[in-house]
């Protein structure tokens, strides 16, 4: 007997038990089901939901992959083992030893993430006797990516429980919820925790630590981990070139600092149609808009060089989309299809404001020098209102063709 | 006159199994079978009870809401059995054919001297009114209420559609005649419409005002055209018939006799040599399909109509009343290992997630009735208005159709879809979601609380 047929004659065995779902998520995990169409068409195309979200995962692997070696490479630079790369393929930067730590201390956030938002579902779909789906696969990926790389792993455990229960299954589940369940995360984090998550300490592996000892009396150099935001609004040069901005060698959340392989997965998202490139442009263009007209406040002269805003201000117009998780966050968050505005057009307007309000944030927040997480967050709320005055428009067109006609 | 419509948005589903262009007679059945259910939303009050005879063209059950509106036979010969399902209602009406077959006789009519009142009671009393039918709601007409406009789609764009040009070639006197009357019966213009490079038969008639389609699927589609051409607003009308069934009602306007005979096109996978056959409504499949290829025991699916609207119909079904096509394809009930992850090279997708049918767009594929995943709820967005041209919001229009929100669908636009216009967007669905059935069920809402 085949493994096909043992597991048929299993799902059999537990059709309609308690268990049903459990099962039935395992097996069609391995293998697409026997399914075949009532009514309605009879033949289906080959995408399903476990394709598309497959596939947003196959477009993050890159970025969590460099992830696990810019930690130990951030790490070992930090403490002065080694020379900092040269370029993308800098011998220092691809190695063993950066790969060890990442996979030290990435990893068990990958599981933490994966172990305990998939056991909630699976107790949701259990309890309420539906299908598991597929959602939290891709939420599972990216949570580790938007956060920094020491945190505590109960605390990442507390935040995924609150993030998959009130964001996503007190609204019924998948394709219901309002808000990005990965960014309710990372928001849970960023107010309960905000120690862990922001200032100039979180964003190297070793520097949380460091700074303790120091404090315990040690004699040994602090760990610096700012990231770029952080030193520009606290109006200091930024330390890194271009080019290690958008390679990514730099410190920041495990996944978000690489523009380059988040722009390879955007494109790989746009090819194969899963993500919405109206999103995605337009945010950038949102993005490139408020920091032009920051630029221009700037050479204007309205603002002091004293100003605590003008490091950021000043910062050249698409450096914007270079540092920071605004990249990540346009490809990879603003593009949810469930919070993100469903119409075609609504679909450009929600892009721009979350690229215009993510820089607008970034630079008039002293206190956390971020703004794509809370933009995203907004337009999420927003999104059903512009979808409601786009599908107005359409209203309106009919009404307007009943009155020609009755008049 | 001659205006062009261009669709964009849509696609085309090419599969192996097209008809060639040869016509057989099919074996004569001796049983034909009627289902009220064809005729959605009719309550039949049965005339001819078990045991009848009747003769081709003579009423079987009439409307119960409209009493002229009769249902006939197709053949002559003896009720011999009706189905009865739950709560008593009629499933099907099962006639043994006489071996010399006798059709009521209504005489030839005279169009250009009738009235619209006149043309009306007698495509009512001959039962050819059937054919006639209304949107809003996608049912029969109702004979009360005059339509703005007619059309009548002479292009079809569906997977494996009988082709019009090929069936109706011959036909021009008859479907002239029907022409004619239903001009009669509108105050507007009757809108036909053929493939923008065919030779249409359709395209010499008098008339009519004739249209250009081209464009992929749904650009056939009756809806598809009304939209372009003068949509359906509310409290308006228009009326929908197919052209194979004008030729039914030119026939008896000239003969006087209901005949049902009608060119199939036998298409799938499962056929050995795919191609068209002369038969009649309500006929048994089976006098077709296993004399072409088709195992006795094969795990194929009969389809009266085409892969997309048709009825699942079993070994022993008849062809229904409006279908001019029978597919048999594959049945899909078998597992697929790592089927949502690997490559996909023998199924259509519109999307390039690792499925590769976009690399050529020509290639005829074999598909199974595998649904290709489970049922999800609605999460994806876009990839609906990509192959759904009507000036509709698709994907919200179906959520007030879910939530049953009556003010909100009509403000959408239920006014002015079918059924068969969300076929290709439960195709492409992802969540596997029976976009047909959720408008069935929304439109039956409406007739019910706005009528």
């Amino acid at each position: 007997m085949s493994l096909k047929n043992n597991l048929h004659k299993l799902k059999e065995k537990y059709n309609g038990t308690k268990m049903a779902p459990l099962f039935n998520g395992f097996h069609t995990f391995l293998y697409t089901p026997n399914e075949i169409t009532h009514g309605g068409t009879h033949i289906k195309a080959a995408d399903d939901l476990k394709r598309t979200m497959n596939t947003v995962i196959m477009a993050l692997v890159p970025c969590l992959i460099f992830g696990m070696f810019n930690a130990g490479y951030q790490h070992h630079l930090a403490l002065g083992d080694i020379q900092a790369a040269n370029g993308f393929f800098g011998a220092t930067f691809w190695s063993w030893d950066n790969l060890v730590v990442g996979l030290w201390k990435v990893l068990p956030l990958v599981i933490v993430s994966y172990g305990v938002g998939l056991a909630i579902e699976f107790l949701f779909a259990v309890i309420k006797g539906h299908e598991i789906e597929e959602g939290y696969l891709v939420t599972g990926m990216l949570v580790p990516l938007i956060v920094p790389i020491d945190l505590p792993l109960w605390m990442l455990a507390v935040a995924v429980a609150f993030g998959v229960v009130i964001g996503k299954e007190v609204f019924g589940g998948t394709g219901m919820n309002i808000l990005n369940p990965a960014l309710t995360i990372r928001a849970f984090l960023f107010f309960a925790y905000p120690t862990w998550m922001s200032g100039d300490k979180v964003w190297v592996h070793g520097a949380v630590e460091r700074a303790q000892e120091i404090a315990g009396g040690a004699n040994v150099d602090a760990i610096s981990g700012e990231t770029v935001l952080g030193s520009l609004a606290q109006g200091h040069e930024a330390s890194y070139s271009v080019a290690d901005m958008f390679f990514g060698m730099i410190p920041g959340s495990v996944g978000e600092t690489s523009t380059l392989l988040i722009l390879l997965g955007g494109l790989f998202l746009i090819f194969t149609k899963i993500g919405s490139w109206r999103i995605m442009l337009s945010s950038v263009v949102g993005a490139l808009v408020m920091g032009l007209i920051f630029n221009g406040v700037v050479d204007a002269g309205w603002i002091s060089e004293s100003s605590k805003f003008y490091g950021l201000m000043s910062t050249e117009f698409w450096h914007h989309l270079l540092i920071g998780g605004f990249a990540f966050g346009a490809v990879f968050m603003a593009t949810d299809p469930v919070t993100a505005s469903q119409t075609n057009k609504g679909k450009w307007i929600y892009g721009f404001l979350i690229g215009f309000i993510s820089i607008l944030i970034r630079v008039f927040n002293p206190a956390y020098p971020e703004g794509v997480m809370l933009a995203i967050l907004l337009m999420n709320v927003f999104a059903p209102t512009i979808d409601h005055y786009v599908v107005q428009g359409n209203v309106k067109k009919r009404m307007k063709r009943l009155k020609a006609k009755t008049a | 006159m001659s205006n062009d419509i261009t669709i964009k948005k849509g696609l085309n589903i090419n599969l192996v199994g097209e008809a060639e262009k040869t016509t057989e007679n099919a074996i004569v059945s001796n049983f034909y079978t009627i289902r009220p259910e064809d005729f959605h939303g009719i309550t039949p009050k049965l005339i001819a009870k078990e045991g009848t005879q009747v003769k081709a063209g003579e009423t079987l059950f009439y409307n119960k809401d409209v009493e002229g509106m009769k249902f006939v036979s197709p053949v002559s010969g003896e009720v011999v059995e009706v189905v009865r399902g739950a709560r008593r209602r009629i499933m099907a009406i099962k006639i043994q054919a006489d071996k010399s077959q006798t059709a009521v006789d209504h005489g030839a009519f005279d169009v250009a001297k009738a009235d619209a009142e006149s043309i009306k009671a007698h495509l009512l009393a001959s039962g050819c009114w059937v054919f006639i039918k209304q949107r809003p709601y996608d049912v029969i007409a109702n004979p009360a209420k005059t339509p703005k406009a007619i059309f009548i789609s002479g292009y079809a764009s569906a997977p494996l559609a009988a082709d019009y040009d090929y069936v109706l070639q011959g036909k021009e006197a008859e479907m002239q005649a029907a022409i004619d009357a239903l001009g009669k019966l509108t105050e507007g213009p009757v809108h036909v419409s053929v493939g923008k490079h065919s030779n249409s038969p359709l395209a010499g008639l008098n008339g009519i005002t004739l249209h250009k389609v081209s464009g992929p699927h749904p650009s056939g589609n009756v809806g598809t055209q009304i939209n372009k051409i003068d949509p359906v607003n509310k409290g308006e009308t228009v009326w929908t018939i197919n052209p194979q069934d004008l030729v039914v009602i030119g026939e008896l306007l000239l003969t006087g006799k209901f005949n049902p005979e009608r060119v199939v096109a036998m298409v799938g996978s499962e056929v050995k040599s795919p191609r068209y056959f002369k038969t009649k409504i309500g006929s048994e499949v089976s006098t077709m399909v296993y004399d072409n290829g088709i195992e006795k025991d094969a795990n194929a699916r009969i389809i009266s109509g085409n892969v997309l609207t048709g009825k699942h119909i079993k070994p022993d079904g008849a062809l229904d009343y409006y279908s001019n096509t029978i597919t048999v394809i594959p049945e899909g009930d078998d597992y697929d290992l790592f089927g949502w992850n690997k490559p996909i090279f023998n199924k259509i997708s519109t999307s390039r997630a690792l499925t590769f049918s976009w690399l050529n767009p020509k290639k005829k594929y074999d598909l199974n009735t595998n649904t290709n995943g489970e049922h999800r709820a609605f999460v994806v967005t876009g990839s609906y208005e990509e192959v759904f041209p009507l000036d509709i919001y698709p994907m919200q229009l179906l959520k007030a159709c879910m939530y049953k929100d009556l003010d909100e669908m009509e403000a959408l636009g239920m006014y002015e879809v079918a059924p068969e216009d969300f076929a290709l967007t439960e195709f492409v669905c992802v969540s596997k979601q029976p976009h047909q059935k959720i408008i069935r069920e929304g439109l039956d809402i409406m007739i019910k609380e706005i009528g």
